[in-house]
């Protein structure tokens, strides 16, 4: 009985045994704030305790059994009442009967797969969380923890350059290069953009980086476009055999990596919008797909080791003599 | 935690500019005036002309110097082809006045100095801003309102393109289909756009699709 106040009613705590030591990451909620949640990859164990306190001390908890569940699941808004699940385990905790005191419940998920990144946006949502549940006869308790998953990747094998000429016939021909089709989230979008013929009046040119947010299947997909950055690279008139350098640091904007139908409910892609825009404000624009990934944490390398990396790529350095040198600091 | 390796910033390889190309004149030069108002008739059946001076050197217009004479009317005209038949969205013309038309006016209506004078930079504008869009310039209303004597109202409306296909030998039965297979083999790049608003998509195409579609 927990009507009018009588009854036992219990406090549900969830506590993840690896708390202090793991890693947590930042993850924007639904209503814009940022909260930092523990991060968890694929096939890692979630174990920890559930503790149970009773509010009134002395009085018995009735119960009809106490269990815990590992959920993800995927949230579209529009259709608030249906949550799908991919991910539902459960653990049993306490057959049904009483409890007399507080009491805290071990469990543990072995080596749960997390196929998908936790993701909220504008119009779908993915979470994973664990939730302790009381059942009772006419309500049950129950306490939710989110954890935050992030899906890594290495380098991709395959990372070819984006070359394209595109334009207006007669008009405006262009070449841009990009110098990759896949970029991790803190990489450097290195182009550049050659003018092959220029018969319109140019004032200035920009990049941007959008974010295409598509929910839904068939014939009722929803896109949301996102303009996720915009970045001048010239500023004036271009004449025939220009080049213009592009070099856009990514580790400066809020990113997810590329999401392709994930369980077939919703797409989170990228695109590099190049716009050159003319003296009338008549906008010329060619959109990319690029792929983003997320890149794990590597060993830090020795500051000479460093050093001989930076060197080596500066532009017209004689290479030979620095190598040599790191290798006297090395041995 | 700062990132251990040190990221690749050069810049990617292009070729040297040309110094002919850096520092020759530009290849966009379009400049349209439209200056004195004539005003021509007597009573009620006078009208203003203004004079519409061409300079460019964009091979789309066949002569790098114009000169004609045009009256709101054939202003009007231009914007209501162009927007029938290209994609555009027509920027406005200078107001049709209908209010200064009426009699009784303590002024000279139309034909008022400061009003002509506003109308010209209003026409102006417009010209300006319709002779440099892409699209418009295909247009074979625009080359006729501005390089024309007159303006045919009977024309036939279509594209203008700057290349035509290349001449085949004089002992040709070629079909059409060899005709678009030989320009497709001399042009690199093949280029198709798409308005939106003011949004023009920068894409490629198959070449030979619009070619056969305006002929």
């Amino acid at each position: 009985m927990s009507f009018f106040g009588f009854g036992q009613t219990a406090e549900i705590d969830i506590v993840l045994n690896d708390a202090e030591t793991r890693k947590k990451a930042e993850h924007r909620t639904e209503d814009g704030k940022k909260d930092k949640y523990l991060l968890f990859y694929d096939g890692e164990t979630v174990s920890g305790k559930v503790n149970v306190t009773l509010k009134t001390p002395g009085k018995r908890l009735e119960h009809n059994g106490i269990k815990i569940e590992f959920v993800g699941q995927i949230e579209l808004y529009y259709d608030r009442g249906n949550h799908h699940e991919f991910v539902s385990l459960v653990k049993d905790l306490a057959r049904p009967g009483e409890l007399s005191q507080s009491q805290t419940f071990d469990f543990e998920f072995t080596h749960v797969e997390k196929p998908y990144e936790s993701y909220t946006g504008q119009n779908v949502k993915l979470r994973y969380f664990l939730r302790a549940t009381i059942s009772r006869r006419l309500n049950d308790i129950s306490k939710e923890m989110d954890i935050v998953v992030q899906t890594l990747c290495t380098y991709p094998e395959l990372n070819s350059s984006i070359k394209m000429e595109v334009g207006i016939e007669d008009c405006l021909h262009i070449e841009f290069e990009y110098n990759k089709s896949k970029y991790h989230l803190r990489d450097v979008i290195v182009g550049k953009i050659y003018f092959l013929l220029v018969r319109i009046k140019i004032k200035h040119m920009e990049i941007g980086i959008i974010k295409r947010e598509s929910t839904g299947t068939g014939p009722s997909v929803y896109h949301e476009n996102d303009t996720i950055a915009k970045y001048e690279i010239m500023d004036g008139a271009p004449v025939r055999g220009e080049s213009i350098p592009i070099r856009l640091f990514l580790a400066g904007y809020e990113l997810t990596p590329t999401m392709r139908d994930v369980n077939k409910k919703f797409s989170v892609r990228y695109y590099l919008n190049l716009v050159l825009i003319d003296e009338e404000e008549r906008r010329y624009f060619k959109q990319q797909e690029i792929t983003l990934w997320r890149k794990g944490d590597i060993v830090r390398r020795s500051m000479s080791q460093q050093a001989t990396i930076a060197s080596q790529r500066y532009e017209g350095s004689n290479s030979e003599t620095v190598s040599a040198h790191a290798k006297e600091d090395s041995n | 935690m700062s990132e251990a390796t040190v990221a690749d910033t050069r810049r990617l390889n292009s070729k040297p500019q040309d110094l002919t190309d850096a520092y020759g004149p530009p290849s966009n030069f379009l400049e349209i005036d439209v200056f004195d108002p004539q005003t021509i008739g007597v009573g009620r059946n006078r009208f203003t002309t203004y004079e519409v001076r061409m300079k460019t050197n964009l091979p789309i217009f066949k002569l790098k110097e114009s000169c004609v004479r045009r009256r709101y009317s054939d202003f009007e005209w231009l914007k209501n082809e162009l927007e029938r038949d290209s994609k555009i969205v027509v920027p406005p013309l200078p107001g049709k006045a209908l209010k200064r038309q009426l009699p009784f006016r303590g002024d000279e209506g139309i034909f008022e100095e400061s009003f002509i004078e506003e109308r010209r930079a209003g026409l102006e504008q417009f010209i300006n801003r319709i002779a440099g869009h892409p699209l418009a310039q295909n247009e074979r209303c625009l080359h006729m309102f501005l390089q024309d004597e007159s303006i045919d109202r009977n024309y036939i409306p279509g594209k203008v393109l700057v290349n035509p296909p290349p001449c085949p030998g004089p002992n040709c039965s070629t079909s059409s289909f060899l005709h678009i297979s030989q320009s497709l083999s001399q042009l690199p790049s093949m280029i198709f756009c798409m308005y939106f608003y003011s949004q023009i998509e920068l894409d490629y195409n198959t070449y030979f699709t619009l070619r056969m579609n305006s002929s």
